[in-house]
């Protein structure tokens, strides 16, 4: 499997963020995007998440569902957690292992993965911005997608979760998964660097 | 078909938890007509008369109430990312979603109609009338409030723009519910009969529909930033 942009140009609002843009990834790599704030870091994974539509360029996917278009076979982790503070931990996880389809795994086990078992009855509300990124990540383990589109994925993570997570993109990674991440820290993994936008 | 079961599964357990829309829309329903009696007086003729004209128009206004968050907060929170990104067509998420409002924030109206009746001197077969024009008008007004809930999705309070452009398309609703529920009442004593203006609101019901997860459908794809 493997997804490439070429010449990609995105425009926000009338102005200019990146253009003359390419990218590679293979299965089993990761990408790591890095650039000072501003550069389009979300905007060209948003580009490839199908949330936005390149000026110009085009993203390919060689090697994957046929049946599927691309958005339908990547994970997006955004700034925001897509989760509900009105519901449980379990809930939200089941709630997205349901919507997304295929074949889910376990919410429980998921949880577990994150290490968020003893706030599983918890609304997710009351969990504090950590804990709300764990609840996000076990969300990439409910079903099983080949691309993972991480935007920041670190923030807010403590020391252990960032070795717990780094674990799980290896795991992705061993299994022909293939990771593109946006972010200013060390991810935790070997990454090829692709810099948008000069030198942070 | 299981994504939109657990979608419309959701909706309907948010509405229902503290902080959700399903109690504001009869609370709300619940004070506008309390408070008629006594703006009108207590003409017990009068208030008969007007009575199915209030409580549709109550309602329609509940279910404004609590529409302008059908969309907003899915967009807030990110979710509505993965609903796009997802194998689910938008327009049966759309549908799915409205359905869920209906179920959480409709249903309750209809539900209280009877109660309500009482207090604006409206009789059982009158009352009756008025709640199945309700059922059947009240879906319009979902699914045509829902493409003005995907048009205002980006703005912060949007929703009094969503007001000014769902109302107008809301009208027709309003006026063959009101019809059909005055016709019922005053059949005994001949007039327009029951089933011209009920039927119309059906088919209003039944045109919007398939018109509006389409539009909102379209909206919310035209509006992604």
């Amino acid at each position: 499997m493997r997804l490439s942009g070429r010449n990609l140009r995105c425009l926000r609002g009338g102005r200019e963020v990146f253009a003359g843009l390419d990218f590679d990834a293979a299965a089993g790599e990761a990408v790591a995007v890095v650039g000072p704030n501003g550069a389009g870091k979300t905007s060209l994974l948003r580009l490839i998440a199908d949330l936005l539509v390149p000026a110009a360029g085009i993203i390919t996917l060689e090697g994957g569902d046929s049946e599927m278009t691309l958005a339908e076979q990547a994970h997006y982790l955004g700034h925001r957690d897509a989760m509900k503070p009105a519901l449980t931990v379990t809930e939200n996880l089941t709630f997205w292992a349901e919507f997304l389809g295929g074949t889910p795994a376990d919410p429980a086990a998921c949880i577990a993965a994150v290490g968020l078992s003893h706030a599983a009855g918890l609304p997710a509300g009351f969990l504090s911005a950590g804990q709300r990124r764990r609840l996000s990540i076990a969300r990439l383990l409910t079903v099983r997608r080949p691309i993972w589109l991480l935007d920041e994925p670190t923030a807010a993570l403590d020391l252990a979760s960032q070795r717990v997570f780094a674990g799980l993109m290896t795991d992705h990674l061993a299994t022909g998964g293939l990771i593109i991440a946006a972010t200013h820290g060390p991810l935790g993994i070997p990454a090829r660097e692709l810099r948008i936008g000069g030198e942070a | 078909m299981s994504a939109l079961g657990a979608l419309i599964r959701r909706d309907i357990r948010i509405a229902v938890r503290v902080g959700g829309g399903a109690l504001i829309g009869v609370l709300f329903f619940l004070t506008v007509v309390v408070l008629m009696p006594f703006a009108l007086g207590p003409d017990l003729a009068l208030l008969a008369r007007l009575g199915p004209a209030i409580l549709w128009l109550g309602a329609l206004l509940a279910s404004l109430l609590t529409l302008d968050r059908l969309f907003t907060a899915d967009h807030d929170d990110g979710s509505l990312d993965l609903i796009l990104m997802s194998r689910t067509p938008l327009e049966l998420a759309c549908a799915a979603k409205a359905l869920a409002h209906w179920l959480a924030a409709g249903v309750p109206l209809i539900v209280a109609t009877p109660v309500l009746g009482l207090l604006l001197n409206l009789d059982g077969p009158a009352t009756l009338a008025v709640a199945v024009t309700l059922l059947a008008g009240t879906p319009a007004l979902t699914f045509t409030g829902m493409i003005g809930a995907a048009l205002a999705v980006t703005l912060q309070r949007g929703g009094l723009l969503l007001a000014v452009l769902v109302l107008p398309l809301s009208i027709p609703v309003l006026i063959f519910g009101v019809a059909a529920s005055n016709a019922a009442i005053a059949a005994p004593e001949g007039g327009m009969s029951f089933s011209t203006p009920f039927s119309i609101l059906c088919a209003l019901s039944l045109a919007s529909l398939v018109i509006g997860p389409f539009a909102a459908a379209a909206s919310l794809r035209h509006g992604l930033d």
